[in-house]
């Protein structure tokens, strides 16, 4: 469509930003997106955004670790190459294991915080000299974005949506053709 | 939304909104380098060099320009080795386990903790890698597939542990550091001007644009890193206890060392950031945000943990007469009257002794005072290790094979020259980096500045 617009709605506070949101919603708008400098508490549930999962994804890849560790120790220590180092089991896994809990501790940690953290940097899209795409760069300072467009709303008329929006606080408003 | 208690002290003095917290951080940044900075690191970068220098000679000589012999095979490497990772100890300890406790104190002053935590790390690696003589050969210590079999590394000693846990630690703290610095680097590449600080901001901020759903993200990963960044910071130091504690040296081969050495390095890790932060906030003007309440809060972890210390030394004395091992009283009775007794008493009064002056609340909020303690604290440290390395070592089990140690010229260097790499990375940090942590100190304005504060109770 031709004549898709999107809505960079600006509030300076925090707090009016939530209000807004809170008002906007329950009038039926769709809020795409919000820009802020900091996590605004309480926005999320407003505006749909869902619970992260990346915290079972550290999960996945503590385990990953642990296990990686457990055959690592076992391949290295018992199977390829045993090793009698001042009498220690060197012929059983179980029974050398109380001396491989550090290594597999220390790696399952290192598996879970970096696989985590490669994780969030793609899922964000967040990556080395990717193009920052905040709308003002007011945003990352004191100033709150919200990204309205009228494709999510098609129920209300462009007129109507500004009406909607220019009765909350608004400190600025950007109307733009996407 | 959050309140915070009226007795509370606000975290944030003067009437602060959220556009001055970026001025008051990003402004140094943005200024011309003052001459003081400059003066720093110019002595710094030197003291830096000369370090360099005698890592350089030790390399193309050999381990034998350090002072070290047969019977004390571990020495000054060592002991600087533990210091500096107990140093790098406090770091993570405050963005970890007070985020963990919800210590909004902790939000001022993480930031640089943080980065005196990864710059200490690589302080202390620089030790043991070198120690291994033939320092180009230090993979050896991963275990890759080679050609002599393959042999693999011996996962059932202490020190490979160290390899793990030292390389977990420094690598999980610097992408904690870093995915909180990614915000604030967004912050400053907004606000810069010059073409070229923006790219290289734009560059270092990755494209943050401060998404909602980003941030949903960005607090969930920091409270998981910070969930498993806190029994890493438990178990570094007591794994590093370890390289001791699993030998039969009669000094060294105790229980209580794992907990004891983490104390430890809390204890000298928050002296540390004491020394350095009381001098970035007066030099920085930071005065507002890094203020008394935090420098109380700080000086009371000091009391906490340099009295565990103290109960720790005196439990090591009792058990070494209880244990009835003559070989372990020995080794405690020639610690404080042998002829290292001097270093005994040096971390006795250090460490023990003065920190109780902290009970004084004159004392523990006084600045000078405050400085001149941490100080203190750091060589009483330092000492420890040193106390209990060469002391345990230094009278073998036959007279024949006693030795002492005395510190080349080269141990001292590479000593002095630590630190002055250690300033060198952390000056050029306190200049180019966002030095508090913007975004986190943005969502607690509200809650505990001062002015919201005053107007909360007022209703």
């Amino acid at each position: 469509m031709a004549n898709n617009k999107v809505f960079h709605v600006m509030y300076d506070d925090d707090h009016t930003l939530l209000e807004a949101a809170k008002q906007l919603v329950s009038q039926g708008v769709h809020v795409k997106d919000v820009f802020s400098p900091f996590p605004v508490h309480g926005l999320d549930p407003i505006i749909g955004v869902k619970r992260t999962r990346l915290a079972i994804t550290s999960f996945m890849y503590a385990t990953t670790g642990t296990l990686l560790a457990i055959f690592g120790t076992w391949y290295f220590m018992i199977h390829d190459w045993p090793m009698n180092i001042g009498g220690k089991p060197s012929f059983s896994w179980i029974e050398n294991a109380p001396a491989f809990v550090p290594v597999m501790f220390e790696f399952s940690v290192f598996c879970g915080a970096h696989g985590m953290a490669i994780t969030y940097l793609l899922r964000n899209g967040t990556l080395p000299g990717m193009p920052a795409s905040n709308p003002d760069p007011r945003t990352t300072d004191d100033k709150f974005v919200m990204e309205i467009v009228t494709e999510d709303n098609h129920g209300f008329s462009v007129s109507e949506l500004e009406e909607k929006i220019r009765g909350t606080q608004v400190y600025e408003l950007s109307i733009k053709d996407c | 939304m959050m309140k915070e208690a009226a007795i509370r002290k606000p975290l944030i003095l003067g009437h602060k909104t959220y556009h001055d917290i970026t001025n008051d951080v990003v402004g140094p940044i943005e200024g011309k380098a003052p001459r003081q900075w400059k003066i720093a690191l110019g002595i710094a970068a030197i003291i830096a060099l000369y370090g360099i220098g005698c890592i350089m000679y030790l390399v193309g000589t050999g381990i034998g320009a350090w002072g070290l012999n047969k019977t004390v095979g571990w020495s000054w490497d060592i002991t600087n080795f533990v210091w500096w990772v107990g140093i790098g100890h406090a770091g993570t300890l405050i963005s970890a386990v007070l985020l963990l406790f919800r210590q909004r104190w902790r939000m001022a002053i993480n930031r640089s903790a943080e980065a005196m935590t990864i710059f200490a790390v690589i302080m202390a690696a620089i030790f043991p890698v070198f120690h291994m003589g033939r320092v180009w050969m230090a993979y050896w210590t991963l275990p890759l597939p080679n050609q002599f079999g393959s042999l693999w590394p011996n996962f059932n000693s202490a020190l490979m542990w160290d390899v793990f846990a030292i390389s977990t630690y420094f690598s999980v703290s610097l992408v904690f550091w870093y995915i909180g610095l990614i915000p604030d680097f967004a912050t400053i590449r907004d606000r810069m001007v010059s073409p070229r600080a923006k790219k290289v901001y734009g560059i270092l901020s990755f494209g943050w644009s401060g998404r909602a759903k980003h941030w949903t993200r960005f607090e969930e990963v920091s409270l998981v890193l910070a969930g498993i960044a806190t029994p890493l910071v438990f178990s570094v130091h007591s794994i590093v206890s370890m390289d001791f504690a699993t030998s039969v040296i009669p000094g060294w081969h105790a229980t209580i060392f794992p907990p004891y050495f983490v104390s430890g390095a809390v204890f000298s890790g928050f002296a540390m950031v004491l020394t350095l932060l009381l001098i970035m906030r007066k030099t920085m003007r930071l005065e507002n945000y890094i203020h008394m309440a935090h420098i109380e809060y700080m000086n009371i972890v000091i009391i906490v943990t340099g009295s565990i210390v103290g109960v720790a030394y005196l439990t090591e004395l009792f058990i070494s007469w209880y244990s009835g091992v003559e070989y372990e009283s020995y080794a405690f009775i020639n610690r404080f009257s042998g002829p290292y007794s001097w270093s005994y008493w040096m971390m006795m009064t250090c460490n023990v002794i003065s920190p109780q002056l902290f009970w004084f609340k004159k004392i523990r909020t006084n600045l000078v005072a405050t400085f001149i303690l941490s100080i203190v604290v750091n060589i009483g440290m330092w000492f420890e290790r040193f106390v209990i390395i060469v002391t345990s070592i230094h009278r073998d089990y036959t007279p024949g094979a006693w030795g002492e140690f005395h510190p080349s010229m080269i141990d001292i260097g590479m000593f002095i020259g630590t630190i002055g790499i250690f300033f060198t990375l952390f000056l050029l940090f306190a200049r180019y980096f966002p030095v508090l942590a913007l975004n986190e100190l943005k969502t607690i304005l509200k809650v505990s500045g001062e002015s919201y504060k005053n107007d909360q109770h007022k209703h």
